[in-house]
C-alpha cells in the first residue's frame, strides 16, 4: 500500500485498523471474533437443520472418499459370488454386479473421483465467475465491461451439453480434475451476471462512496467492502455448481461418452442399463445403488446452499451473536430463524 | 416494442452462432495429432485402401469441409462459407449422407418433445411457485417446497429411468422407448396420435423435469413481490384471491425469472441428448450420441450447430414475448 497521498494517510488508517473509542484487550478480541465468525454460525446451523442435514451428509461422502477407500478393498472381477442380493452378506451388503463386485466397494472407490471432479470444476467455474462479475461491476460502463458480458451473454446461450460432448469425444480426458474443468467451460456465466449485479448494488451502497470520497485505494475497498459482501453469494453458487457437476459428469458417464477408467456412478449405471438392469430384479441394486448416491450427494449440496443463505444472513447471525447484548431472548430468536425462512 | 431492443439480441444471436461455429473449427484443428491425423483412421476403415496423403486429404474436405492442406486462414473462410450460405454441413463418415440432411429427418422429432417438455416445466414451475408463495408456510407450501427440493437433487436422466421402471416396465402404461408403435400406419388416425403422444409423454416429463429447477426462484420472488403496497390495496378493493394471485402477483413476479426461464431454454434443449439416449428417441440428441460412438465428426459438429442455432432461435422468440408482459421495454430503457 502506497502512502503517496498524505491527506488521505489518516483517514485509511483509521478505516483499516477499525479503532475503537475505548482499546479492548487482546482476550477480548479473540473471544469477539471467536463468537462472530465460529459460534454464531455453528448456533444458526443447529438452529437451521438445512444446513446440517447438508453439511453431515457432505461430510459422510467425504469420510466414504478418503477412509473408506483405505478401509474397503478395491474390487475385482471375481471377488464374490456374480450378483447376490443386498443385506444378506457381510462382505458384500449391497449385494454384487455381473462381475462378482461388491456394489458398496464400487460406490466408495469412485467417490474421491467424483470428489476431484467437483473440486476442479467448482474451483474453475466459481473463480472464473467472479473474477469476471468483479471486474465487469468495477469497471461498469466501460469498454471492458461490455465486452466481459457480450463474452458471458455468449457462452450462457450456447447448449453447453452438446459443445461438452463434442470436447470430450474429441479429447477423451481420463483424469477427473481436466473433466471437472471441462465441465466447468459453461458452468460460470450465470454466476459471473449475479455477481456483476452484486457489485453494482454495493457499489451504489453509501459506505462504498463513503469511502471512495476517502481516498481508500481500490485494493482495500474491494477486499473490505465488496469481496466479504460477496462471498455468501459465491459459497451458495459454489455448491449449486457442484451439483450441476455431479449431473452432467454422472449422465455423460451414464452415456458412456466419458473413457471407463476409474469407477464411477454413472459407469455403473451405464454397465447395469445396458444389461438391462430395469427388466432383471436380481440386476436392480447394481443400478439403483448409484444412483440413490447421486441424490444424497446432491440433495446434501442443495440443502447446505440454503443453510448457508441463512447463515450468511446478517440480521440472523446478529440476534444469535451474544455481543447483541440481549442474552435473554436467544431461545426466542431461534425459534423464529427456523420458522422465519 | 423498440426495434433497437430488437435489432441487439438478434446481433448477439448472430455473434454467437459465429462463436460457436468458430469453436468448432478449433476443435477440428486441436484434435489431437491435428485433423489428418486423427481422422485418417476412421476414413480408412470406410473407404480402405491407400495411404495417399493427399488424398487423405481430399476426402476429409469432402466429408469435413476442412481441408488440411490449406493455410489457416483460407481453410477457416470455406469452412464459414460453406456453413454460413451453403448451409452446408459436411457429409457423415459412416452414413454417407450430407449432415443436414439427417439432422433434418431427426429436428422435429426433438422439437416436440422439447417444446413440452418446456411448457410443462414452465408452468409447472410458475403455478407450484406463485400457490406456495401465496400459502407461505402453510403445510402445502412446505410439502411443495420439499418436493422440488428433493426433485432438483434428481439428474433429469434418472427421473426417466425411475419413470421407465414404474410406468413402463413394472405397469404398461407407457412404452420403454422408441417414437411410434410398430406397424402403425402414419397419418391423422386416432391410434398414430395415442401412439405419438404415449411415445413422446415420458421423454418430455423428464425434460420438463430439469425445467421445474425455477420454481424455487419464483416463489421467492413472488414472496417478495407479496409485500408490496400494490398487493394489499388490491386485497382491500376486495378482488378475488385468483385474480390478485394470477395478474397482480403471477404477472410481476414472472418478469425477474424471465431472463433466467430463457437462458434455461439452452439447457433443456440439450438435455435432449441424455434423455434420447435413455428413451431410445430417434431426435437429434440420440443422433448426435450416435455420431460420438462412431467418431463422426462431421455429424457431431454438425449437431452441435444446428443445436446451437435451434437455442438461439427459441431464445429470440421468447425475447419477442418479453415485450408483450414487460411493458417497461416498449419505452426503449434497458
Amino acid at each position: 500500500m502506497s502512502e503517496t497521498h498524505s491527506d488521505s494517510f489518516d483517514l485509511k488508517d483509521l478505516y483499516d485498523e477499525d479503532i475503537d473509542p475505548d482499546p479492548e484487550s487482546r482476550a477480548d478480541r479473540a473471544k469477539r471474533f471467536l463468537e462472530m465468525n465460529v459460534v454464531a454460525p455453528a448456533r444458526i446451523a443447529v438452529a437451521d437443520w438445512r444446513a446440517l442435514v447438508g453439511g453431515a451428509i457432505l461430510a459422510f461422502f467425504l469420510l466414504m472418499g478418503s477412509v473408506g477407500v483405505w478401509l474397503v478393498e478395491r474390487p475385482t472381477s471375481g471377488d464374490a459370488p456374480v450378483l447376490a442380493a443386498p443385506f444378506e452378506s457381510l462382505a458384500y451388503p449391497l449385494g454384487t454386479d455381473v462381475f462378482g463386485q461388491p456394489i458398496h466397494a464400487q460406490l466408495i472407490h469412485a467417490t474421491p473421483g467424483m470428489f476431484k471432479m467437483i473440486f476442479a470444476g467448482a474451483v474453475v467455474s466459481v473463480g472464473f465467475a467472479a473474477l469476471v462479475g468483479v471486474v465487469a461491476g468495477f469497471e461498469h460502463g466501460t469498454r471492458i465491461d461490455s465486452f466481459l458480458m457480450t463474452v458471458t451473454d455468449v457462452v450462457i446461450t450456447i447448449p453447453g451439453l452438446p459443445l461438452i460432448i463434442v470436447i470430450t469425444a474429441i479429447f477423451q480426458p481420463e483424469n477427473p480434475y481436466i473433466v471437472g474443468v471441462f465441465l466447468g467451460i459453461d458452468n460460470w456465466p450465470g454466476l459471473a451476471r449475479t455477481v456483476r449485479s452484486q457489485v453494482l448494488s454495493i457499489r451504489e451502497e453509501s459506505y462504498v462512496e463513503a469511502s471512495e470520497i476517502m481516498g481508500i485505494p481500490l485494493s482495500s475497498i474491494l477486499r473490505r467492502d465488496i469481496l466479504s459482501q460477496l462471498m455468501p453469494y459465491v459459497m451458495i453458487n459454489g455448491a449449486l455448481t457442484s451439483r450441476r457437476i455431479i449431473f452432467e459428469s454422472v449422465g455423460l458417464y451414464f452415456l458412456g461418452i466419458l473413457p471407463f477408467t476409474t469407477f464411477n456412478w454413472g459407469v455403473m449405471m451405464n454397465l447395469a442399463y445396458e444389461g438391462n438392469a430395469l427388466t432383471r430384479p436380481d440386476m436392480l441394486p447394481w443400478m439403483v445403488a448409484p444412483m440413490v448416491c447421486i441424490f444424497l450427494l446432491s440433495f446434501g449440496l442443495v440443502l447446505l446452499s440454503q443453510g448457508l443463505d441463512s447463515l450468511f444472513n446478517v440480521r440472523l447471525r446478529a440476534r444469535h451473536a451474544k455481543t447483541s447484548k440481549k442474552k435473554g431472548t436467544s431461545k426466542n430468536n431461534q425459534s423464529q430463524a427456523t420458522g422465519g425462512d | 416494442m423498440t426495434p433497437k431492443y430488437l435489432l441487439k439480441r438478434l446481433g448477439q444471436a448472430i455473434l454467437t452462432f459465429l462463436v460457436t461455429m468458430t469453436v468448432s473449427f478449433l476443435l477440428y484443428q486441436a484434435m489431437p495429432g491435428g485433423p489428418t491425423e486423427a481422422m485418417r483412421s476412421v476414413i480408412l476403415s470406410q473407404s480402405g485402401g491407400s495411404v495417399d496423403i493427399d488424398r487423405l486429404n481430399r476426402m476429409i474436405q469432402l466429408y469435413t469441409n476442412v481441408n488440411p492442406d490449406q493455410p489457416m486462414h483460407v481453410q477457416y473462410f470455406n469452412y464459414a462459407s460453406d456453413v454460413i450460405l451453403r448451409q452446408d454441413l459436411g457429409t457423415s463418415f459412416f452414413k454417407n449422407e450430407k449432415v443436414t440432411t439427417l439432422i433434418m429427418q431427426r429436428i422435429p422429432w426433438s422439437m416436440f418433445i422439447s417444446v413440452y417438455a418446456l411448457a410443462l416445466g414452465y408452468s409447472l414451475s410458475i403455478f407450484l411457485g406463485v400457490m406456495t408463495a401465496y400459502r407461505e408456510k402453510s403445510r402445502f407450501d412446505s410439502t411443495v417446497s420439499s418436493l422440488i427440493i428433493g426433485l432438483n437433487s434428481i439428474p433429469y436422466y434418472i427421473v426417466g429411468v425411475v419413470l421407465i421402471y414404474f410406468l413402463a416396465i413394472q405397469n404398461n402404461y407407457f412404452p420403454t422407448g422408441g417414437r411410434i408403435g410398430s406397424g402403425i400406419a402414419a397419418g391423422y388416425n386416432p391410434e398414430f396420435m395415442l401412439s405419438l403422444v404415449k411415445h413422446a409423454a415420458l421423454p418430455a416429463i423428464s425434460m420438463g423435469a430439469l425445467a421445474t429447477s425455477g420454481a424455487l426462484a419464483m416463489r421467492g420472488n413472488a414472496i417478495r413481490v407479496l409485500g408490496e403496497d400494490y398487493i394489499r390495496v388490491a386485497q382491500l378493493r376486495g378482488l378475488r384471491e385468483t385474480r390478485i394471485a394470477t395478474q397482480y402477483l403471477g404477472h410481476n413476479s414472472i418478469l425477474p425469472m424471465y431472463t433466467q426461464f430463457m437462458i434455461g431454454i439452452a439447457g433443456v434443449f440439450s438435455s435432449a441428448v441424455i434423455v434420447e439416449e435413455v428413451f431410445a428417441y430417434p431426435g437429434m440428441g440420440l443422433l448426435m450420441f450416435e455420431a460420438v460412438k462412431t467418431q463422426d465428426y462431421p455429424l457431431l459438429m454438425g449437431t452441435l450447430l444446428v443445436f446451437t442455432a435451434i437455442s438461439l432461435t427459441a431464445i429470440f422468440i421468447a425475447d419477442l414475448t418479453y415485450t408483450l408482459i414487460d411493458p417497461r421495454i416498449s419505452v426503449g430503457e434497458e
